[in-house]
């Protein structure tokens, strides 16, 4: 019977070989991020720094210059225009304009004529115009929600497991978020509302993900209660394995088709995702399961219960 | 975990087929849906204005301009109060929430806070009095202060958005937008979603504009091309244009107020054939203007809306039936235009719109067929990894897939819950979550079969161990939905709707479901080793 196996059974890799080099090039990947998150920083998009972004379609396959030329005299800042997806369809951002939130809506309202007036035929097929107001508010309750996010996971996982497993989670989390905003800095992308919803559920992968293999090292603690730890990780990291990939194969088959089809609104998500679950799967083996090794020698058994698990015929090696 | 009583079974069976069903008329026609019942046809899910098109925009109430005129009002009432109490007052000063006042003889200041002591209106009470007033009166020496409490300022400002929300509601009915929804957001914002509005301009403008109408008299004595006016008189533009006529002196006492407009109707003029814009008074209206026109005969009346002077004809006869015209050199859309306006209301504030976001109906299709696109290829790709990693059991844990795209479609659909871009994205994404409880379980039974259990005790192992890890694991993720549900705005929130419902119904199909169809197959075909 023809099984398909992204590893074979019964691996015995020595992972926690590998901690030092794990931890060293996670937390420098992140102090990278961190860099660049300063220098050069994010392309906020408007929903994060206000401005005005407007899809159009020309009739015939847009021209640029001519376009470029006509927006820049109307004195609005910096235009951007970028192509996307067929050659008809033009992409225009606008800065945000000087003055109250109403005058995004007056700059709005003179691209759109402006664009009737010069290329007759062409359709406007989304604006968007946001605020400075309007554009705080959305950033504040992005970050709030982010912090809220990583103070939930933390007193769920302490609440379910030792508190070595939460904190070995958080740092993870951590090194997690950083990289995906240093991935932001590196690419380019806008990172707006959508980054943030990317952003809390690779979060929430990434914890999904620890938790199955926390819940394997707990399990084996009650059932191979001499095993050095360090011999024990590297057991639960390998038994969980398959699960791992799998899982990661399945969420990342889902998400692909959303980064080839996903228009220019998801597209991005899609390829966030992607990275996200290569990070969460990588971080699991390499970030959370070494530091629980070093939080936890010595002091992980200690209070744990003789559990039912330990009643039971012990199993087969 | 493997035993499932008969009723059990049937309920199990029983939800998919409820969920089937009602999640059909989201891939109906419309025709087909006419002949079905209401409450049937009616339970699709809502698209969102992302999906169907239209646009979606922010108002914000001018708090400081409401403060402002209640603030301008207190200045007028007490010039009249000091006056007819004989009180002499060197100077009346507007600040930012009240009114000082300096007497030019301290020792009338209490007499002068008992003139001034009904400005003030009491907020909070019912019919028979109490409440607090909303004037804070006090004396030092000759200055008298009259300040608005933080009670009052906020009292004004929950009447100027409940009136303004009522006002929006009336304009935007009044063009024929389908299914809007306006609704108030915090403290001062208006959220109006216009589904099917391609070009938002024209109700952008119709919200813009704040259309207080008052009839008020032109002062005679007064140059208008000099740009100042007397006491009691402002110069105000006019919206006629042209150099000739820049601006019009007007009284600033306001002889018949809008409020007062029972209907207006744009119609032309029989004799030029221009646009113009009929209306009528109610009862109070139609006396006053009675009233003022018999006793001006012979001079001109400017009609002003928003301190915009439309025209300013010349009183011929005394008007008794309530009944006037405005000509101001219109356009058939701006008599119409006006018309609503004047039909709706005034707004007591002037609105902005902070944030536009507006989607044309042929981008909402586009990215509709993108969507259904994506899920598609996703779903038959999850699938076929499944079908060769676990076979059998890998094509159990498929149909729990689709039950569980059918059974989230039901939900969104009998909720009525918003479906958006993002909102398709989740359903992506929890195809592949979701199968993560699958791909546990049968891991699970994989390893418990090769540390030499039997088939019944593999399964069982398999389930039961494999399931606190699944609740674990799932409620991590419903937390964070939960998060961005409350500090989402929009589209976003639709992915965390999606994604909670695809994961609290996987843990339905993708385990219960797939467990009920795992048993059953064992109980039939009685295998001696698991397909795993």
């Amino acid at each position: 019977m023809f099984r398909l196996r992204l590893v074979p059974d019964n691996t015995n890799i020595q992972f926690m070989r590998g901690r030092y080099a794990g931890l060293i090039v996670s937390a420098l990947l992140s102090l990278a991020s961190v860099a660049l998150f300063f220098y050069p920083g994010l392309n906020y998009g408007i929903d994060f720094r206000g401005g005005i972004v407007i899809e159009a379609r020309t009739p015939q396959a847009a021209d640029f210059a001519q376009l470029r030329h006509t927006l820049n005299q109307l004195n609005m800042g910096q235009v951007a225009l970028q192509e996307f997806g067929s050659p008809q369809d033009v992409l225009i951002r606008l800065e945000r304009q000087p003055g109250d939130d109403a005058a995004q809506q007056v700059a709005a309202d003179k691209v759109r004529a402006t664009l009737a007036k010069e290329v007759p035929g062409t359709t406007v097929r989304r604006v968007e115009a946001v605020g400075a107001s309007v554009s705080g508010e959305l950033f504040y309750n992005g970050m709030l929600s982010l912090g809220l996010a990583m103070v939930a996971m933390l007193v769920y996982i302490w609440f379910r497991f030792e508190w070595q497993f939460g904190f070995g989670a958080i740092v993870t989390l951590l090194l997690d978020v950083t990289k995906i905003v240093g991935f932001y800095a590196i690419t380019g992308m806008q990172f707006n509302l959508t980054a943030i919803a990317a952003i809390l559920t690779i979060m929430g992968y990434s914890i999904n993900d620890k938790v199955v293999v926390y819940d394997r090292m707990r399990e084996n603690l009650r059932i191979y209660k001499k095993m050095p730890l360090r011999e024990l990780i590297d057991r639960s990291i390998n038994e969980t394995l398959n699960r791992t990939l799998g899982t990661s194969m399945c969420t990342l088959l889902s998400i692909i088709p959303l980064a080839i089809f996903g228009g220019e609104a998801l597209q991005d998500f899609g390829i966030v995702l992607i990275f996200g679950i290569f990070l969460a799967t990588s971080s699991s083996i390499f970030i959370a399961a070494p530091i629980l090794l070093f939080l936890g020698e010595n002091r992980l058994r200690r209070g744990v219960p003789a559990p039912e698990g330990a009643q039971q015929p012990a199993p087969t090696p | 975990m493997l035993y499932f009583p008969r009723w059990k079974t049937y309920l199990i069976i029983a939800v998919c087929v409820l969920g089937t069903i009602l999640s059909l008329p989201n891939f109906l026609s419309r025709e087909t849906l006419a002949a079905l019942p209401g409450w049937y046809a009616g339970t699709r899910v809502n698209l969102g204005l992302d999906l169907r098109g239209g646009s979606h925009l922010l108002l914000e109430v001018d708090m400081n301009a409401v403060i402002h005129d209640r603030v301008e009002g207190l200045v007028d009432s007490a010039r009249t109060q000091l006056r007819t109490a004989n009180i002499g007052y060197t100077a009346i000063n507007a600040g930012d929430r009240g009114i000082t006042v300096q007497l030019r003889d301290p020792a009338q200041a209490d007499d002068a806070v008992k003139a001034l002591r009904p400005l003030s209106n009491n907020i909070g009470g019912g019919a028979l009095g109490g409440g607090q007033p909303d004037l804070d009166i006090r004396t030092n020496g000759g200055t008298i202060t009259a300040g608005l409490s933080e009670v009052a300022l906020r009292d004004r400002a929950t009447q100027a958005i409940e009136q303004s929300i009522e006002i929006v509601r009336r304009r935007i009915d009044e063009t024929g937008v389908n299914e809007p929804i306006i609704a108030r957001q915090g403290n001062d914002r208006i959220l109006v979603q216009l589904p099917g509005v391609e070009d938002p301009d024209r109700i952008k403008r119709l919200l813009g504009t704040t259309a207080k109408m008052t009839f008020r008299l032109v002062d005679m004595n007064a140059d208008p091309t000099t740009g100042r006016a007397p006491p009691g008189s402002e110069v105000l533009p006019s919206t006629e244009g042209g150099r000739n006529q820049p601006s019009y002196v007007v009284r600033k006492k306001v002889e018949v107020d809008g409020a007062n407009l029972k209907n207006a109707t744009a119609g032309t003029n029989p004799q030029t054939g221009e646009w113009v814009v009929n209306f009528e008074f109610d009862n109070v209206g139609a006396r006053r203007f009675a009233d003022v026109t018999r006793a001006n005969v012979g001079r001109p009346f400017a009609i002003v809306l928003d301190n915009k002077v439309i025209s300013a004809p010349v009183i011929r006869e005394p008007i008794t039936g309530g009944r006037g015209q405005i000509s101001g050199s219109f356009t058939a859309a701006g008599a119409n235009d006006l018309a609503v306006l004047l039909r709706a209301g005034a707004l007591p504030a002037p609105l902005k719109v902070i944030e536009e976001r507006t989607v044309g109906p042929d981008l909402g299709a586009d990215s509709i067929r993108a969507g259904l696109m994506a899920v598609s290829v996703g779903f038959v790709l999850v699938c076929a990894y499944m079908l060769a990693a676990y076979g059998l059991f890998g094509a159990f844990a498929c149909f729990a897939l689709l039950i569980n795209i059918v059974l989230t479609l039901a939900a969104l659909s009998m909720l009525h819950a918003t479906l958006t871009l993002p909102g398709i994205a989740g359903i992506l994404l929890s195809l592949g979550l979701s199968v993560d409880a699958n791909i546990l379980i049968n891991e699970r039974i994989r390893e418990e079969t090769k540390k030499g259990r039997g088939v019944f005790g593999a399964m069982e192992a398999g389930f039961s161990r494999a399931y606190s890890t699944i609740v674990d694991s799932n409620l991590t993720t419903v937390i964070k939905m939960a998060l961005l549900f409350v500090f989402g705005t929009g589209a976003i929130k639709g992915f965390a709707v999606t994604i909670t419902f695809g994961i609290l119904i996987s843990m339905f199909t993708a385990t219960v479901l797939v467990r009920l169809m795992m048993v059953s197959w064992l109980r039939q075909s009685r295998p001696a080793a698991l397909p795993v």
